[in-house]
């Protein structure tokens, strides 16, 4: 059967199994979205900004672990979705990206709303095409979707030439995809395994550093298996947050630049360092020389690039995280007599309890509302149900302190390339995916002004988005460096000006509610939780609070600043 | 395929001191040869950020005279009537062509491993080297083992 380009791209992505596209129209991709409405299984979700569509298909893809797809036009369409996926790009999820083309033969003539995309997206993306024959679009689309969703995740960018749309030829879906330079390892090496299981029966005060990896691979009942069998604490990254559930006695929450202190702690003083799906940092491990000095390290990653790039590696290991856990796992019950290490590990656990008990997260609060306050009201109030989303700065710091994320793929956020304004797509993107579920954005003044209009999109599709906005006045995180090492020379960071909030709400005709005291806050959220569709809130808090314990840049992460 | 690479490079920092590319017997396949420079931790995190780019399907490391290199130069000479008989003597023994004559130049064509390029350059800088077009080295294992 002999089809245009336009409808072998939505067959494809029919056959590719995809339920949602997050796109916004234009000249080039006009014949695309003229076939859409005949593939009603094909839903779409129209943004209000390309980098709002990214994000969406960003947090949906986070959500729900499958392919996030975008469809934008050619020109500003196209550069519109950079940030997003870059942003895409550094925590390695899996997006396919389809941008409309001017006509081949305009390629390169400085046409009317022509980008060269492929070239400004090679580095940012995992791999990207330009189709220039209708005979491989289909083996094309068929291989970015494979390319995406295998070996380390990351984002494909295909670049769609309108005449290719309209050009006819007959539509094989192939069967299979075959790419010579590119076929990631998923087993580990068996005698790496066994080196591993040596190590750990060794060790006597061994630490799981874990990190966005684990939720990549859906290995977190593997982690948690692993870590009780040999009673191993767990610290995870931002990006490992919700891979080991953080009220269980041997979770160490988050480590790193603005980890808890005993999570720093830990890392410095154990003799084993479990990396999981993780990638050393510069936002983990502060002084690289100073970090874990006393361990032995198993780096445990699919991707080879990460083991030993940035810390010297002692046992590599190049696998899937689900898969190797596992296999580790099997080989310990055969092996280790011992059934019940917490005997063992009883002073090193002791020792990590007194950490905790020496400097907790702690704020105070009296008569302004603190942000920490929000965030545990609503970890409180949500109970472990809700998916969360941040924007950056410390909006997203204090929610990954002070939140309790016990799920996987409950905490959506920019790790990598920290994007403000990530928060309010992605949240409608994960609520697309799970239409039932409480999906809240922890946002920033600063930070939600930067896509704000991707709230007509929630209203368009009714989706009960909740967003909280912590509301200080100020580019909080870059306010807070300013006030601890530029003597409070607080330089354009000043964000006084912004909208009525409560106002801006009324104006997309959905509930704005605000809270400026303490008592307030609590029945601030209950109504949003309680109200349908998308809310927003608006807490007016304590202008000048900062984010501790804070490990300054260059300083060895037991060097924290607590208060 | 070229961009990618030479994008790889620069964007994090490798350093490109040579790099040639053509079609191998198969035209779908590309052989491109780079010559970099770096301690081992940097050669590792080079090869392994190729291995990672979805089109590269192999990547070799010549290391430790295991591999014949050449690389061709063209070097332009300024030639007079005093400096001729040497210069020709020296191009005989490094078994260069003289590819073109002029009133006041030659041009040289030169194969060679890196070394031999380098030596002849020295040599002939004292009489006035108007312009060297190098090809970048192209290399090759050595004995039965092909690079697959």
């Amino acid at each position: 059967m002999r089809l245009k380009g336009a409808k072998i791209l939505l067959e494809t992505l029919v056959r590719e199994k995809t339920d949602v596209i997050f796109g916004y129209p234009g000249g080039a991709v006009i014949d695309i979205y003229h076939e859409l409405p005949n593939y009603p299984s094909l839903k779409h979700v129209l943004a209000r900004h390309e980098q709002g569509a990214v994000h969406a298909a960003d947090g949906y893809a986070r959500a729900s672990g499958r392919v996030g797809v975008c469809l934008v036009t050619s020109g500003p369409g196209a550069t519109n979705t950079v940030t997003g996926i870059a942003t895409a790009y550094m925590d390695s999820i899996p997006l396919v990206v389809f941008t409309g083309q001017v006509p081949t033969m305009l390629i390169g003539n400085d046409s009317f709303q022509e980008a060269d995309i492929v070239g400004i997206s090679r580095p940012c993306t995992k791999h990207n095409y330009l189709v220039k024959d209708v005979e491989e679009l289909a083996q094309t689309v068929k291989e970015a979707f494979y390319i995406a969703n295998t070996g380390r995740p990351g984002p494909v960018l295909v670049d769609l030439p309108k005449d290719v749309m309209n050009a006819l030829c007959e539509y094989h879906y192939p069967s299979v995809v075959k790419l010579q330079g590119y076929n990631p390892t998923i087993k580990g090496h068996p005698g790496q395994i066994k080196r591993i299981i040596a190590e750990i029966l060794k060790a006597e005060k061994p630490v799981l550093y874990v990190g966005g990896g684990v939720i990549s691979s859906n290995a977190s009942s593997e982690l948690l298996s692993l870590a009780h069998k040999l009673s191993i604490p767990v610290t995870t990254t931002l990006m490992g947050l919700g891979a080991f559930p953080e009220d269980d006695e041997l979770s160490l929450g988050m480590l790193g630049m603005h980890g808890a202190y005993r999570a720093n702690m830990a890392v410095t003083n154990c003799d084993l360092l479990i990396a999981v799906g993780a990638r050393f940092d510069d936002r983990v491990t502060g002084k690289i020389d100073e970090f874990a000095p006393l361990a032995k390290i198993i780096h445990i990653d699919i991707d080879p690039t990460s083991i030993s790039k940035n810390v010297p590696v002692d046992i590599p290991i190049v696998g899937d995280v689900k898969e190797t856990l596992s296999h580790i796992i099997d080989l310990l019950k055969k092996q280790d007599k011992q059934k019940d290490r917490k005997e063992i590990r009883k002073d090193w656990i002791q020792q990590i309890n007194e950490w905790k008990s020496t400097y907790p997260l702690a704020y105070v609060q009296k008569d302004v509302i603190k942000p920490q306050f929000i965030v545990e009201k609503i970890s409180e109030l949500t109970k472990g149900k809700a998916i969360i989303t941040t924007e950056v700065g410390q909006n997203q710091m204090w929610t990954a302190q002070y939140f309790k994320f016990l799920k996987p793929r409950t905490f959506l956020t920019s790790g990598g390339l920290g994007t403000m304004g990530y928060g309010l797509p992605a949240a409608i993107g994960a609520q697309i995916a799970f239409p039932d579920r409480i999906v809240i954005d922890i946002a920033g003044d600063g930070s939600i002004q930067m896509n704000i209009q991707e709230l007509a999109t929630a209203v368009q599709y009714n989706l009960p988005v909740k967003i909280a906005i912590i509301n200080n006045g100020y580019l909080g995180m870059v306010r807070q460096w300013q006030e601890l090492f530029y003597q409070k020379r607080y330089s354009y960071t000043n964000m006084d000006i912004a909208p009525d909030f409560v106002k801006l709400a009324q104006a997309y005709g959905i509930l704005g509610i605000r809270a400026s005291k303490p008592k307030e806050v609590g029945p601030v959220i209950e109504k949003a939780l309680s109200t349908p569709g998308p809310v927003i809130m608006d807490f007016v808090v304590e202008p000048e609070e900062g984010v501790y314990p804070m490990v300054p840049a260059g300083a060895p992460i037991n060097k924290m600043l607590l208060v | 395929m070229l961009s990618r690479v030479a994008g790889l490079f620069s964007g994090r920092g490798f350093n490109i001191e040579s790099l040639s590319v053509a079609e191998t017997l198969d035209p779908m396949i590309s052989h491109m040869t780079i010559v970099t420079r770096g301690n081992d931790q940097i050669i590792e995190q080079v090869t392994k950020q190729l291995n990672k780019l979805i089109n590269i399907i192999k990547v070799v490391d010549f290391i430790n005279g295991d591999f014949v290199d050449r690389e061709i130069a063209l070097i332009k000479v300024s030639v007079n009537d005093g400096n001729r008989s040497e210069l020709l003597s020296i191009i005989n023994i490094f078994r260069g062509k003289v590819v073109d004559i002029s009133l006041d130049s030659y041009v040289i064509e030169i194969t060679g491993d890196e070394d031999k390029i380098k030596a002849i350059t020295t040599l002939l800088k004292p009489m006035g080297i108007k312009e060297v077009v190098r090809t970048g080295t192209v290399a090759m294992s050595r004995g039965t083992k092909t690079k697959g």
